[in-house]
């Protein structure tokens, strides 16, 4: 049996394996990108059908954004909603044949995980400066300093193991009964996949603002006053 | 097949046996409070049922750790190779 932890290596370019997820994650790369921006160019004040999905999407994270974070969502939307669209893109690959969701791999996940580990840590430099973010370590009381850099670096992990576990068991599962029972078997299995896929990918986006918004918060030297974010 | 091999795929399964019993009873409760939620208040229910998804994953998540850990033990036993 294949394991799901190692990433089956396609081809070679130079000395370099370029492995089947870093082709998918390439391929929706440039779909996301080439899209984007041929509905830029044909933008208009009546929206077509395609302008107003986007436009609707784009105004549900803003609403999220605020909800959250409590904050204009100006700054925060492109990081969340690239991070949304990209994982929930992602995740739904899995309804093209052959393809397996680049999320279902661990080193994806990884490299998204840290994506948030280093932005939580730039939007708290920049909301408070490099003492403010660090100062943020020290609250509420200095002896919690090893706990509160503990918790950065585990809730990191978390953030990863979470949202693989997930995409690679709905992979693994299909992938069982379809050996075990047949052709028509998994379809129910995988529209819960699709679920899981869309459900992951939001609470991921909101797990990277509720993270963002901490750093922000606790760090941004007038703010220290009325709104704590949800945990 | 030695006895390292054994132990490792009869925890594994342990692992998920046992894993998820504390996620299952915690969705159950979620949901019950949902339904509860729902009942007595059903022009909340969207907000309501949003939330209970959003729960129900995290919840989900603890059984996930679990089998992640069983395919560690299966596939990338470090004790094994």
């Amino acid at each position: 049996m294949i394991s799901p932890l190692v990433s089956p290596v396609l081809f070679h370019i130079g000395p370099v394996p370029i492995s089947e997820p870093v082709v998918v994650t390439w391929g929706i790369m440039a779909a996301l990108t080439v899209g984007a921006m041929a509905l830029r160019r044909r933008l208009t004040l009546v929206p077509s059908a395609t302008q107003a999905a986007c436009e609707l999407v784009v105004e549900a994270v803003d609403a999220q954004i605020r909800d959250t974070m409590r904050v204009d969502p100006g700054p925060y939307r492109a990081f969340i909603g690239t991070l949304f669209v990209f994982i929930f893109v992602a995740n739904w690959s899995s309804l093209v044949p052959g393809v397996t969701p680049p999320t279902a791999r661990l080193e994806t996940d990884a490299a998204l995980a840290l994506i948030v580990f280093v932005a939580v840590i730039g939007f708290g430099v920049r909301a408070g400066g490099v003492k403010g973010y660090l100062a943020t370590f020290a609250t509420p009381s200095p002896l919690m300093i090893p706990l509160n850099f503990v918790e950065n670096l585990t809730r990191t992990f978390s953030l990863l193991i979470r949202l693989f576990g997930n995409v690679m068991s709905g992979v693994f599962v299909i992938g069982l009964v379809l050996s075990l029972a047949g052709l028509v078997a998994p379809i129910p299995l995988m529209a819960l996949d699709l679920l899981t896929g869309a459900v992951q990918a939001y609470i991921f986006a909101v797990l990277a603002m509720v993270f963002v918004a901490g750093a922000v918060s606790e760090s941004a030297p007038e703010s220290q006053s009325e709104e704590r974010t949800p945990s | 097949m030695n006895w390292l091999a054994a132990v490792s795929i009869a925890s594994a399964a342990l692992a998920v046996a046992f894993g998820a019993i504390g996620p299952a009873l915690g969705e159950g409760r979620a949901v019950a409070a949902a339904m509860d939620a729902i009942a007595r208040q059903p022009e909340a229910a969207n907000t309501i049922s949003r939330t209970l998804f959003v729960g129900l994953a995290m919840i989900e998540t603890m059984a996930i750790y679990c089998l992640v850990i069983a395919l560690l033990l299966l596939f990338a036993n470090p004790l094994l190779h």
